[in-house]
C-alpha cells in the first residue's frame, strides 16, 4: 500500500521542524510514496513482472535570501537528520539571491478540489496477464506481424507538500497504462509502431482488443516506405505529434526561459504569435484529467488560463522565483502546465486532408530538433503521402524543418480534439515547411 | 564501502538465505544494492541558482527463468521488504525449473579509483569557479547575454549478492562540468554548450584554469552560430569531425547491435552476423576498460568484468553486446554490457565507450574531395528507430563545403540516415581518432546511463541533411 496521508504529514512536519530548529528561516518539503506494478508480455508469453515501491523526500531550506535543497529516498530518521543538517550548512554557504522566497500566502491553495483522480481498484497480475493475452492475440492476428510486445502498469501515488507558512496539503492519484508495440515485416522493410491508453480509472482504459488492433494497423500500414524528394509542402501532424509541438510552445513561455532571455517568445505578451483562429487553454480542474491538480509544486493554487486568445499570447507560465524576477505574480505553474490543449478548429479531419492536393501526414518524429531560443525546428520524420485527401504510400528517412515563429502563424486545426493525455491537440496542418529527402 | 545491513533489521546472513531460497529453481538473478550520493551546484543568470544534494538508497531483487524476468525494488532495506519482494518474484515464476550458473568470470582490474568527488572539493571552491566562469565569459565579449555553468558529481556504491552468497562490489565516481553561453548580436541569439567529465575528481579536469578551455569552446561554438546561414535540405556528402560526432556510430549501429533487440529479432541487424555491414577499413569496438572514462566500468551491473568487445572488424559484423540473460538465450557469453540506471531498473545490454578506430586518410583529403556537402563538427544528440534502422543526429556546429573548401557556418540541422547501410557509404576513414569530452548520456527504455564515444574524421558519401534551404 502507498503510505497514507498521516504518515506523510508526520514525516513532512518532522523535516520542517528540524530545519527551523537548525536555523532555517523558511522551508518547503515534499514527501511522496508510490507503488507501481507492471507486467510485460512478448509474443503472447509473460516476459517480465516488475514491482516498484518508491519513497522520496525533497527539502528546500531558506536562510533569509539564501537557499539550498536536498532529496533522498531514505526516510529513516538518522538519515534525515544528517541530510537536513547538511542542507542548512550548504544554505549558509550559498550566496544570497534577492528573488528567493516562499510563495505569497494569499496565493496558496485553500482547498484540494475533488477531481476524481484516484481509483482504489487493484488489478491482480493474473488479470493484467489475461488483458495482455487478449491484446496480443488481437495485435498478432495478421501474419505480417512478427513480434508483439505489450505492457500493463498500475500505479498508485500519494504525496504531501508542506511549507513553513503552514501550507500542508496533498492528494492521491492513480493511473492504469496499457501499451502495445508491434513489429511488421515484408520483403521490403521491417517497421514498428504502437498504441497506448492511459487513464486515472481502470474502467476508462481502452479494451485490449481495440489497443492490439490499433497497434497492428499502425505498423502494417508503414511497410514498404519510400523516400521522397526535397520540397516545400504542407504538413499534417497526427494528434500524437501535434501535442509535442504544443509542449514546445509551453517550454518557450515558461517564466524561467522568459526571465533568462532564452526564448523566442520573450516580450511577446499581447502579440499575435499564432494564426488568429488559434486558442490555447491550460485547465487544471478537468474531472479525471491526467494533468489535473489543485495547486502547483509550490502550493500555489492553479486556475484555468487562456494562454492564447485568437492567436494572441496572453500569459507566461509563472512560478514564484521567476515571477519575482519579471515583476509578475505566480499563476500556479511551477512544475509546468496541467491539462494543456489547443481548442478545436473549424474544419473536419477529412476537410483538412483535402485542403491541399498534396501533403505529408506525419505520424512519428525522431531527434531533439526543437530550439526554443531561436525557434528553429528540424527533426527526422515518418509518415504518409496524401493526395487529394487519400493516403497514397508510407514515407520515411526524411526530415521536416522550419521555424516556430513562421510555423505558428500557419497552423490550421481540425475539430477532432479529444482528452486522451495531459496535453492534447486536434490534428494540425502547417503550411510552408521544408521536407528534406532525396 | 557501504554496509547495507548496518542500520537494518535484516542481517547479511538472512538476506543470503532469502536470495538463495528465491533463486533456487531460477537460471539467474541477484540482489542488487545501491547507495548513491550526488550533487548539483549551478550558476545561471549571474547567480548561484541551485545547490542541491541527493542521497539514494535501495535494492532491486531479480529472478530470471527462461526468458522471463521478475523484478521488485524498494527503498527500504528491511526483512519485511525483502520478503515481500521474494514473494512477488516467486509468484511470477511459479513454474521456474532452471539451473543457476554459479561460476561467473572474475577480474582484479579496476578502471577508476574509489573516490567521492563531491567531498574532494569544497562547496566554496565550486562556487568560486562558477563565479569566475561567469565573469570570464561576460568580460570576454559584450555580446554574451547569458551564462549557465554546472558542477554535477556522484559516487555510487553497489553490491551484488548472488545465490549462494557470492558478493561483488564496486564504487563508481562520476563528474561532469558544463558551460552554456548565449550570445546576442543584432537581435539574433545563439548558444554554445561544452562540457568535460569522467570518473575522476573535478580538479583532474578543471585545475590550473582548465575551466577556461571549457568556456572558450562554448563561446567559440556560439560565435560560429551567430554567423550561420540556413542549412541546405537534401542528400549530400558529409564530412564528420573526430570525437563527439561519433554519436553517429552510437545511433546508427550501436543500439542495433545490443543483444536484446537481436534475440527478439527486432533489430535491423539481427540476421547480418558475419556479413559485411560497413566499408572495408571500418572497425568499431565497444570498450568498458579505458581508465577513468565516462562509459567505463570495472564490473557491469550483473557483476561481469567489462571488456573491449569488437563489434565490426574491417567491415564485417563480429559480435553483439550482451548481458547474461540475452547471452544465455543466444548461446553465447556476456560481454560485460549488462547495465541499469539504478536499483529501480532491470539490467539491459547497453553500450559503454563506443569507438570507431583510426584509418589512413587526413581530414584535409576528405574536405578536398567534396564538391558540395557539409562538414559537421559538433553535435547535440541523436535517436534511432531500431526496427526500421533509421537514425538522426542534431548538428550544433556545421559548415558548408563548396568545391573542396570549407565555407560559411550553417544553422543547426538534423541529419537522417539508415543504420545498416550508412557505414557502407563511409568512403574515407581519418587517422585522427579522438575521444569525446566525457558528457554523454544514453537513453533506452526509460533508463539513462553514462556512455562515451570516439571516432576519427570520416567521409560519408550520402546522407540527408534536414535544413530549410532548397
Amino acid at each position: 500500500m502507498v503510505k497514507d496521508q498521516e504518515y506523510l504529514e508526520k514525516k513532512a512536519s518532522y523535516c520542517l521542524d528540524l530545519a527551523k530548529k537548525l536555523g532555517a528561516t523558511d522551508a518547503i518539503v515534499n514527501v511522496g510514496s508510490s507503488i507501481s506494478e507492471t507486467v510485460n508480455f512478448r509474443n503472447k508469453k509473460l516476459d517480465e513482472s516488475n514491482r516498484s515501491d518508491n519513497l522520496g523526500v525533497d527539502i528546500t531550506t531558506y536562510i533569509g535570501k539564501k537557499k539550498s535543497s536536498i532529496s533522498s529516498s531514505n526516510l529513516l530518521k538518522d538519515n534525515l537528520n544528517i541530510l537536513i543538517e547538511k542542507c542548512i550548512e550548504t544554505t549558509k554557504n550559498t550566496p544570497e539571491d534577492e528573488f528567493n522566497e516562499l510563495p505569497e500566502k494569499d496565493l496558496l491553495a485553500k482547498e484540494v478540489k475533488e477531481l476524481n483522480l484516484y481509483d482504489d481498484t487493484h488489478i491482480e497480475n493474473d488479470d493484467k496477464i489475461k488483458y495482455l493475452s487478449r491484446l496480443e492475440t488481437s495485435a498478432s492476428s495478421d501474419e505480417k506481424i512478427i513480434n508483439t510486445e505489450s505492457s500493463f502498469t498500475e500505479d498508485k501515488s500519494n504525496f504531501i507538500l508542506a511549507n513553513s507558512d503552514g501550507f500542508c496539503k496533498g492528494f492521491k492519484t492513480s493511473s492504469f497504462v496499457a501499451s502495445s508495440v508491434a513489429v511488421a515485416k515484408n520483403d521490403k522493410s521491417m517497421e514498428r509502431d504502437y498504441e497506448y491508453t492511459l487513464k486515472c480509472h481502470l474502467d476508462d482504459i481502452k479494451s485490449a482488443e481495440e489497443l492490439g488492433k490499433a497497434a497492428a494497423e499502425h505498423t502494417i500500414r508503414k511497410l514498404s516506405p519510400k523516400k521522397i524528394g526535397s520540397e516545400k509542402i504542407a504538413i499534417i501532424f497526427d494528434k500524437r505529434i501535434a501535442k509535442g509541438i504544443l509542449n514546445t510552445f509551453a517550454s518557450a513561455i515558461s517564466s524561467s526561459a522568459i526571465s533568462r532571455g532564452t526564448s523566442f517568445l520573450k516580450d511577446m505578451i499581447d502579440e499575435k504569435i499564432f494564426s488568429s483562429s488559434i486558442n490555447v487553454f491550460d485547465k487544471p480542474d478537468i474531472i479525471k484529467g491526467l494533468g489535473s491538480k489543485s495547486f502547483d509544486s509550490e502550493g500555489v493554487k492553479t486556475e484555468t488560463l487562456k494562454l492564447v486568445e485568437q492567436g494572441v499570447l496572453k500569459h507566461y507560465l509563472i512560478d514564484t522565483y521567476n515571477g519575482k524576477k519579471l515583476n509578475l505574480k505566480s499563476n500556479g505553474r511551477s512544475g509546468g502546465t496541467s491539462n494543456l490543449y489547443f481548442d478545436n478548429g473549424k474544419i473536419t479531419y477529412k476537410d483538412l486532408l483535402n485542403s491541399n492536393s498534396k501533403c505529408l501526414y506525419i505520424t512519428e518524429t525522431i531527434g531533439h530538433g526543437s530550439n526554443i531560443i531561436t525557434g528553429d525546428y528540424s527533426v527526422g520524420a515518418t509518415g504518409f503521402l496524401v493526395e487529394n485527401g487519400e493516403f497514397k504510400y508510407p514515407i520515411n528517412e526524411i526530415t521536416i524543418a522550419g521555424n516556430f515563429k513562421d510555423m505558428f502563424q500557419n497552423i490550421t486545426l481540425a475539430n477532432d480534439l479529444e482528452f486522451e493525455y495531459s496535453t492534447n491537440s486536434p490534428t494540425m496542418m502547417i503550411e510552408g515547411m521544408v521536407v528534406a529527402g532525396k | 564501502m557501504s554496509n547495507f545491513f548496518e542500520k537494518s533489521d535484516l542481517s547479511r546472513k538472512e538476506a543470503e538465505n532469502i536470495i538463495s531460497d528465491t533463486l533456487k529453481k531460477c537460471d539467474d538473478g541477484e540482489l542488487y544494492l545501491e547507495n548513491s550520493k550526488s550533487e548539483n551546484v549551478g550558476l545561471d543568470d549571474n547567480k548561484i541558482k541551485n545547490s542541491s544534494y541527493n542521497s539514494d538508497l535501495g535494492f532491486g531483487f531479480r529472478a530470471v527463468s527462461g526468458e522471463v524476468v521478475a523484478y521488485s525494488h524498494s527503498n527500504e532495506i528491511s526483512k519485511n521488504s525483502l520478503k515481500q519482494s521474494s514473494e512477488n518474484l516467486k509468484s511470477t515464476l511459479k513454474s521456474a525449473n532452471g539451473t543457476y550458473n554459479y561460476s561467473i568470470p572474475k577480474s582484479n582490474k579496476k578502471y577508476y579509483e574509489s573516490i567521492n568527488p563531491i567531498e574532494e572539493k569544497t562547496l566554496n571552491s565550486k562556487i568560486d569557479i562558477l563565479n569566475k566562469v561567469n565573469d570570464y565569459l561576460r568580460k570576454k565579449d559584450s555580446n554574451v547575454k547569458q551564462v549557465t555553468a554546472n558542477f554535477s558529481g556522484e559516487q555510487k556504491s553497489i553490491e551484488i549478492i548472488r545465490s549462494g552468497g557470492e558478493a561483488l562490489t564496486d564504487i563508481r565516481p562520476l563528474i561532469r562540468f558544463n558551460v552554456s553561453v548565449m550570445l546576442e548580436k543584432n537581435g539574433r541569439k545563439e548558444t554554445g554548450v561544452y562540457g568535460v567529465g569522467g570518473r575522476q575528481s573535478y580538479d583532474s579536469y578543471l585545475a590550473k584554469d582548465k575551466w577556461k578551455n571549457v568556456c572558450d569552446e562554448a563561446f567559440r561554438i556560439a560565435s560560429v552560430n551567430l554567423e550561420s546561414k540556413p542549412a541546405p535540405a537534401g542528400e549530400m556528402k558529409v564530412v564528420l569531425g573526430p570525437g563527439w560526432p561519433a554519436i553517429l556510430i552510437h545511433e546508427a549501429v550501436g543500439h542495433g547491435l545490443e543483444g536484446d533487440f537481436n534475440r527478439k529479432k527486432t533489430s535491423a541487424f539481427h540476421n547480418l552476423m558475419g556479413q559485411k555491414v560497413a566499408s572495408e577499413g571500418v572497425t568499431i569496438i565497444d570498450d568498458g576498460t579505458i581508465d577513468n572514462r565516462r562509459g567505463s566500468l570495472t564490473i557491469d551491473d550483473e557483476g561481469t568484468p567489462t571488456e573491449k568487445t569488437v563489434l565490426i572488424e574491417n567491415g564485417i559484423l563480429k559480435n553483439f553486446m550482451q548481458d547474461r540473460l540475452n547471452a544465455r538465450l543466444m548461446k553465447t557469453r556476456s560481454t560485460g554490457s549488462g547495465r541499469r540506471e539504478n536499483f529501480r531498473h532491470i539490467v539491459l545490454p547497453r553500450m559503454r565507450n563506443t569507438m570507431m578506430l583510426s584509418g589512413q586518410q587526413t581530414q584535409d583529403e576528405m574536405i578536398k574531395s567534396v564538391d558540395k556537402g557539409i562538414f559537421a563538427v559538433s553535435f547535440g544528440g541523436g535517436q534511432v528507430d531500431i526496427t526500421s534502422g533509421k537514425f538522426v543526429f542534431n548538428c550544433t556546429e556545421a559548415y558548408e563545403i563548396i568545391n573542396g573548401k570549407i565555407g560559411s557556418p550553417i544553422k543547426g540541422a538534423t541529419l537522417i540516415g539508415d543504420g545498416p547501410s550508412i557505414l557502407k557509404e563511409v568512403s574515407m576513414v581519418g587517422n585522427d581518432m579522438m575521444l569525446d569530452p566525457g558528457i554523454g548520456t544514453c537513453g533506452k527504455a526509460g533508463q539513462g546511463v553514462p556512455v562515451g564515444v570516439a571516432q576519427p574524421s570520416i567521409l560519408i558519401n550520402k546522407m540527408t541533411v534536414g535544413g530549410t534551404k532548397l
